[in-house]
């Protein structure tokens, strides 16, 4: 049976901080592929919802992508991963296929939830995927469940529980990080902070702008993270996990990220600036920091990159085409799958 | 003039104790505060705190006597300036100055049990136990020995007996562990089991519904127990959208094996925001199962089987029902089918449909009734998701007539439903239109007079089922 749920123990993470990992070339040369993945497969969503083939709700995560890369190379087999609505970026941190992905998007037979879950509402167990969740904030008493039931069967994993700067202000957020510490649950609570939620901004919103501080009160350490710095969230992930895996309980990790599109398919993005958009689309792109370096460390050259955005299209479209070709899921699927039988 | 202290209610629906221990004896000077007895409930151990000042004369009650009656005489005190001649020729049954002691729980107060000075008559329509003829379960094999248990020593046993069969199964909740439970459902499960497996949570139902439906994605069996119903209004998203919702959500990737349970209805003298029964809120929904038992044998067998569902299941039981006492088949695993309602009386001229406490109502509605040559069949639905309409419409093919009786509000409720599915599959059957019994539309009040007239009970399930029958 579990360890003793102790409480209290005191954290150290402080010490590690700012101890920059020496990232190698396959690591880097990895999560550039994996990013690009993601922006071309966001962008590819954006143009099918343009033509009427994604209906529905559809949260792009284009900009933030550093943020979920960086923390899945922190991750290890077996390790949870819930998120909220702006999902799709994280099924493919996780390996989740971009053809299923892409198909549930289209509200195919070949998606994975069949067609019966759509943009918010992709699953994988295989993948330990645990979703997808459509209600702001759910996901956090959900992503601590997980983190219960490690403990529980000690199998020393770790969830990592993601939500925005918008679900921070839900009480239950706060319901759960009580519990994390008060039982020293191992999760990482990751705030992507795109510093809008929906049209109002933190500040706006916000009583205490600086979320990662939001744990003090539970005990809970928080740290601040370049999120559009794919090294710097590696970095701080690595710290955190361990420390979560290590039986010292929950940690905050605040990454400062930016999203490009609107909030959803709809959001006319009335509530910000043409210009401030294109200012960290051209001096803080996630992906053009990635690629800085490689060419700085002459990892790669420009050929080969392009080949590789030729190779990323290439899946991307596979998925398109997937998505388009795979039938509407079969109308006796109406009825599955409310209960399990037996 | 003596002062009589009146044995004090210790809970909303405390009607008697044991005097566990006086703490005083006769010649003992008191103060009011002064802790003067132990009185056990079967929820609690509480002391007694002196109301008044004065000497203790007499003890009226002895030490460990049990089913002392709320209100009745325990002792005597008297006051300044009297000595024991002014108990001689004293009468404590008749009148004459009177301090209700004032109890204390000994650990914590309850969240929702308030003190309580005194307690009006029992209700005549206080649940009893049925009478007559009650149809043997088909599901307990004949000839099966039965013992006597508390309904809440049933689902206590159930919960013990699956945890000890599945290492995954754990429970938690409010004061489950080391206050053995607000209502004792949890009793000693703690001492068995260990802290890992009884959990208590702080006060935060949404979020600790929502860590229970993540420990059930992540392979484990939560029990998880809201002190009351009431409160689990702040954790229905996670109940609906969270543990209904996701297997459909997943395309069937997403199971959700998860109990939640804990007293539902109204309970006693509570207000209306302790006072709500939730039947057809949760019976609503698809992806849940939804369990109201009446007996004992129900509450165990079903609860059982809850546990054991792959699905998540919404158990509610009643607390003015935990201390009932009930016969049980003594049977070393005791399951019940989920979806099955049972014939508790069989009947030819009118369908009762009842859950839960109502159940005790319907089968006493029927043997006064019976008493006026009406023999109405009852049925305990048992499960209100799914429901078991097969059995009701088959009983109203027989009948001809039905009543549907339900604790809570009649819109859009149980019996709503009940009525509907039987005007649509047993119409030409039907001799008249289908009648429901249920609560006022109005917010439970608190004043006992408006409580007794909201809540439906015996006599109104009688006069509906006079009514279908068109006798007067």
């Amino acid at each position: 049976m579990a360890t003793k749920r102790s409480s209290g123990a005191a954290s150290k993470s402080n010490s590690a901080r700012n101890k920059k990992t020496d990232v190698t070339e396959d690591q880097l040369m990895s999560w550039y592929k994996d990013m690009l993945l993601m922006r071309r497969f966001e962008e590819k969503a954006g143009q099918l919802y343009g033509m009427g083939l994604i209906a529905g709700f559809c949260h792009l995560y284009i900009g933030q992508e550093a943020v979920v890369v960086g923390v899945q190379g922190a991750l290890e087999e077996g390790d949870q991963v819930i998120t909220g609505y702006r999902d799709h970026a994280h099924m493919l941190a996780t390996g989740m296929d971009p053809n299923g992905v892409m198909a549930e998007l289209t509200g195919r037979e070949g998606g994975y939830s069949k067609g019966k879950g759509g943009s918010m509402h992709m699953f994988s167990r295989d993948k330990q995927f645990f979703g997808g969740h459509g209600i702001v904030g759910a996901q956090v008493p959900i992503g601590t469940g997980l983190a219960f039931s490690n403990q529980y069967k000690e199998n020393k994993k770790v969830c990592a529980t993601y939500f925005g700067d918008g679900a921070a202000n839900q009480g239950q957020v706060y319901e759960s990080f009580n519990m994390a510490k008060l039982w020293n649950l191992p999760v990482v609570y990751i705030i992507e902070n795109n510093q809008y939620a929906m049209g109002t901004s933190v500040a706006r919103a916000s009583s205490e702008t600086h979320l990662h501080k939001r744990g003090a009160s539970f005990g809970i350490p928080g740290e601040e993270v370049d999120g559009m710095d794919v090294t710097a969230v590696y970095d701080a992930a690595k710290r955190a996990v361990e420390h979560a895996r290590s039986g010292e309980g929950p940690f905050i990790l605040e990454m400062k990220t930016y999203r490009y599109r609107g909030h959803s398919m709809s959001d006319p993005a009335k509530y910000r600036t043409r210009d401030e958009v294109n200012d960290i689309r051209d001096h803080k792109d996630p992906i053009d920091l990635a690629r800085k370096i490689i060419l700085e460390k002459g990892w790669s050259d420009e050929d080969a990159l392009k080949e590789m955005d030729k190779e990323v299209k290439a899946i991307v479209n596979k998925s398109a085409d997937f998505a388009k070709d795979s039938p509407e899921p079969d109308p006796s699927e109406l009825y599955t799958d409310v209960l399990i039988e037996g | 003039m003596p002062i009589k202290v009146l044995m004090p209610a210790l809970s909303p629906t405390m009607e008697e104790g044991t005097l566990a221990k006086w703490n005083v004896k006769p010649g003992d000077q008191v103060n009011s505060g002064d802790v003067i007895a132990e009185i056990e409930t079967d929820k609690a151990t509480m002391e007694v705190e002196a109301v008044e000042e004065g000497k203790v004369g007499k003890l009226l009650v002895d030490e460990g006597t049990e089913g002392v009656q709320v209100n009745a005489p325990i002792a005597i005190l008297l006051e300044e300036g009297e000595d024991d001649s002014a108990l001689e020729g004293y009468d404590p049954e008749a009148s004459g100055e009177e301090s209700a002691a004032s109890g204390e729980d000994s650990k914590a107060d309850q969240k929702d049990a308030p003190k309580s000075e005194a307690k009006s008559e029992p209700k005549a329509d206080a649940p009893q136990k049925p009478k007559g003829k009650t149809l043997a379960d088909p599901d307990i094999p004949e000839g099966t020995k039965m013992k006597e248990i508390t309904i809440r020593d049933a689902l206590r046993d159930a919960m013990a007996e699956e945890m000890r069969s599945d290492d995954a199964v754990f429970v938690m909740g409010e004061e489950v562990a080391q206050y053995q439970g607000a209502y004792k459902v949890t009793r000693e499960l703690l001492e068995e089991f260990g802290d890992q497996r009884v959990v208590d949570t702080p006060i935060t139902e949404h979020g600790f519904a929502g860590l229970g439906v993540g420990a059930a994605f992540g392979g484990l069996k939560p029990i998880v127990e809201f002190m009351t119903f009431n409160f689990a209004m702040q954790a229905i998203d996670h109940i609906i959208n969270s543990a209904a919702k996701t297997l459909y959500m997943s395309g069937g990737q997403m199971g959700c094996p998860l109990v939640f349970r804990g007293p539902n209805g109204a309970a006693s003298r509570v207000g209306a925001q302790h006072s709500q029964d939730y039947s057809s809120w949760y019976a609503h929904v698809p992806g849940l199962k939804v369990i109201a038992p009446y007996d004992a044998a129900d509450a165990k067998g079903l609860l059982k089987a809850a546990i054991r569902d792959p699905n998540p299941v919404v158990f509610l039981e009643h607390e003015l029902m935990y201390g009932e006492t009930f016969e049980i088949p003594d049977m070393d695993d005791f399951v019940l089918p989920i979806g099955k309602a049972k014939v508790r009386r069989e009947g030819s001229d009118v369908t009762i449909t009842a859950h839960s406490r109502m159940v005790g109502f319907a089968l006493q509605a029927a043997e006064k009734l019976a008493e006026e040559g009406i023999e109405a069949e009852v049925i305990d639905l048992r499960t209100l998701r799914p429901l078991d309409t097969d059995t009701i419409i088959e009983s109203v093919k027989k009948t001809n007539r039905i009543v549907c009786a339900e604790e809570g509000w009649g819109q859009h409720g149980v019996g709503a439903e009940i009525a509907a599915r039987v005007t649509m599959d047993a119409f030409d059957y039907l001799d008249a239109p289908p009648t429901r019994v249920f609560q006022e539309d109005v917010p439970l009040p608190y004043a006992a007079n408006l409580e007794a007239l909201s809540l439906p009970g015996v006599e109104d399930i009688i006069k509906a089922a006079k009514q279908v029958c068109y006798v007067e």
